[in-house]
């Protein structure tokens, strides 16, 4: 059956609306109005107002009755808007949202989900293209999810509401209409999603997720054409980090590109390569690059396209670790 | 203009008060009929956990002095306003205190070593809030009051009977999320009762620069139920606060008290209030003492006051016993205990830092300690 990004995540809301009555979902026009993107389309009129609950606007406030209602013996699961909303909300999330646990040395779990629809290219205004996904990997106590496909988007949503911690999941919201034929069910039952080897190859390690992967499947063709043959990797989950699978994969090929449209400071790129750094700097034959969004604000959507990783972008990179002529990148400086 | 000279604007609501200095009972036609049931005895045991309370919070501040504590918030002043309402409360009741709520904690059953070992830094947090059904005491300011108004809306969902209450101070008013957390309560009609101690002083900020109206009054503009209690008046605080939870009990929807109160102390340990305010401003205070008043209200029904006040002495004595030996042979926490509880399931990398740092403790003789 083909279903979309969307289909499949409203799938896997009902699914766990089904299966467990502690969950509760929480967001700004969730409810009769189904989501800004639909995500939660029916659920309102399925499950009642008591479990699919409109809030008022205050992105704080949704986080802090989440906590509250975590306290409570709920599983919440929380719909911020826009990703450039969430900022509202970042003591909530951070001090008390991710600490709690810890705090509470053990005895207070806060099963919080909260979905943040992320990332840029969709021509919007200011606020709704962020991709804030470094200040969570950054926090401990949190575990950040980043699914890129249909399939993933279902199963991770299941697993993060599932998951015991609270979990931050990022929904790439320029690909909500990406189709797959697939049965929606779950699969995974660990806390947090492994990273996967979309494609196998020998020369480049090339690491991305989220909306970028559909970048990287596309440079999977592209390097082929030029003879080069790509390591693809979908990182899935931002914390924790499976480092091992990238650390395989470089030793194997010795050179490794990260991708993200996040900026690139101090970002999810900056950790990999650190790391890779450390644990395999006599397997690297090139130093790690990134491939990321400029450190600036999201800029105005007539000039976003310069600011996201493209093929170009990706192609010039994956060039400069081969260490070939820039005449063969495919056009990027 | 010095923001001391600040004056709150004369408010829309009386201000409850069911004792006067002189322990004289004064008549409160909406809240007498909350008081229906309390004996002498009650009004001992209210006198014996403000005694025991003051206590601790003098040792507690002594300690921090010896070195045995990190800081230590008093409460000094403020009885009346905790224990007044945490006895109103059913056990079932869920609180979610600030830094400064001990009375509310101790008079739960929680123990005083446990109270202060988190001021000494040995802990994260220092009981089982399921357990007494208190949160983890909150530092951010404000912040707890969303998660009782969370929490109320999970009552109101699952329809049970219980009551969420956010204690808070003046300054936390200004705040965010106190805001929100009045708006999502009052939008779900959910049963929490938002308990602001006003204790004149945020830090070194007089109640003034927070509030130009009186604090109870501004609850009303969120469509919650208010009262504005003398928080000194432990018959006064204890009465509201029944009516409040009755309030919530019966689906009516949030309610809010104001307390008000003074804290006789510092800030915190660390904080020096001389810098900001004047001696008669607290010995104006002193004279409307919530210990002295109750001790003035048994006198003037003719009980045998001494003895009631022996009997807190005694309990205050051995508090303070058991407190020194247990904060002073408190050891401290193993290293391991930095990374347990960070996640509730298991997460790789966490594991591998705390093996790999546990790991390079060996190196030294002492273990690293």
């Amino acid at each position: 059956m083909s279903v979309s990004m969307m289909k499949a995540l409203n799938q896997s809301l009902r699914d766990a609306l089904t299966e467990d009555e502690k969950v509760i979902l929480l967001g700004e026009d969730i409810g009769t109005l189904g989501g800004v993107f639909r995500i939660t389309d029916g659920l309102k009129a399925e499950f009642g107002e008591h479990r699919v609950v409109d809030t008022p606007l205050a992105e704080s406030g949704i986080v802090g009755s989440a906590i509250g209602l975590a306290y409570r013996g709920y599983r919440p699961v929380v719909e911020i808007q826009f990703d450039g909303f969430t900022y509202p909300a970042f003591d909530q999330l951070v001090s008390q949202l991710a600490k709690m646990h810890f705090r509470s040395r053990g005895r207070v779990k806060m099963p919080v989900t909260v979905r943040i629809p992320y990332g840029g290219g969709i021509g919007s205004p200011e606020h709704h293209s962020e991709s804030p996904e470094a200040y969570f990997s950054h926090t401990a106590g949190l575990r950040v999810f980043a699914p890129s496909s249909v399939e993933d988007a279902y199963v991770m949503l299941r697993q993060a509401i599932a998951c015991d911690d609270p979990v931050i999941f990022f929904e790439p919201k320029r690909r909500y209409h990406e189709k797959a034929d697939i049965e929606l069910k779950t699969t995974e039952q660990t806390a947090s999603p492994k990273a996967k080897v979309l494609h196998q190859g020998q020369d480049v390690t090339v690491v991305g997720y989220g909306p970028t992967v559909y970048t990287l499947n596309d440079a999977v063709l592209a390097a082929e054409d030029e003879g080069v043959s790509l390591e693809v990797i979908d990182l899935r989950c931002l914390d924790p980090l499976d480092m091992d699978t990238i650390a395989e994969s470089v030793k194997h090929t010795g050179k490794l590109v990260v991708v993200h449209e996040a900026s690139r400071t101090s970002g999810i790129g900056a950790e990999i390569c650190a790391q890779i750094t450390e644990t395999c700097f006599d397997y690297l034959e090139h130093a790690p690059l990134r491939v990321t969004g400029f450190d600036i604000p999201y800029p105005p959507s007539r000039l976003e396209s310069h600011h996201l990783p493209d093929l170009d972008k990706v192609m010039h990179a994956v060039d400069t670790v081969m260490r070939r002529d820039e005449t063969h990148s495919g056009g990027a400086k | 203009m010095s923001t001391q000279h600040i004056d709150v604007a004369a408010g829309c609501l009386p201000t409850h008060q069911l004792l006067n200095v002189s322990g004289e009972r004064t008549p409160d036609e909406e809240l007498d009929h909350h008081l229906t049931g309390i004996t002498e005895q009650d009004l001992a045991d209210f006198l014996r956990d403000m005694v025991v309370l003051r206590r601790l919070d003098n040792e507690a501040t002594a300690l921090q002095r010896q070195g045995q504590l990190g800081l230590w918030a008093p409460l000094l002043g403020q009885e009346a306003a905790q224990i007044g309402s945490i006895r109103a409360t059913e056990d079932t009741d869920f609180i979610f205190p600030s830094y400064r709520e001990h009375g509310v904690a101790w008079a739960r059953g929680v123990k005083a070593e446990d109270l202060l070992s988190v001021w000494r830094g040995a802990t994260a947090s220092g009981w089982d809030p399921h357990e007494v059904n208190i949160a983890c005491q909150q530092i951010v300011i404000g912040s707890q009051a969303l998660h009782a108004a969370g929490y109320g809306m999970g009552i109101k969902f699952d329809g049970g009977k219980e009551v969420a209450v956010a204690y808070f101070g003046d300054g936390a008013t200004s705040q965010g999320d106190v805001n929100e957390a009045l708006v999502f309560a009052a939008s779900y009609q959910a049963p929490v009762l938002f308990f602001c101690q006003n204790n004149q002083w945020a830090i070194s900020e007089p109640v003034g620069l927070q509030s130009r109206t009186q604090i109870a009054d501004r609850a009303s503009g969120f469509g919650v139920k208010t009262w504005r209690v003398d928080g000194n008046d432990v018959l006064a605080v204890y009465a509201a606060t029944k009516a409040a939870l009755a309030h919530a009990r019966h689906g009516l929807g949030p309610t809010f008290i104001e307390a008000v109160t003074y804290r006789m102390g510092s800030h915190t340990t660390a904080d020096d209030p001389t810098r900001y305010r004047k001696d008669e401003q607290v010995e104006q205070w002193r004279a409307k003492d919530p210990i002295d008043r109750l001790v003035n209200h048994l006198t003037v029904l003719g009980a045998d006051v001494q003895s009631y006040q022996q009997r807190a002495q005694n309990a205050a004595d051995k508090l303070a016993a058991e407190l020194r030996e247990a904060i002073t042979t408190m050891p401290d926490p193993e290293p391991h205990e930095l990374f347990d509880h960070v996640y509730a399931e298991e997460h790789e990398p966490s594991r591998r830092e705390r093996d790999t740092y546990l790991q390079y403790l060996t190196n030294f003789q002492d273990g690293g300690l």
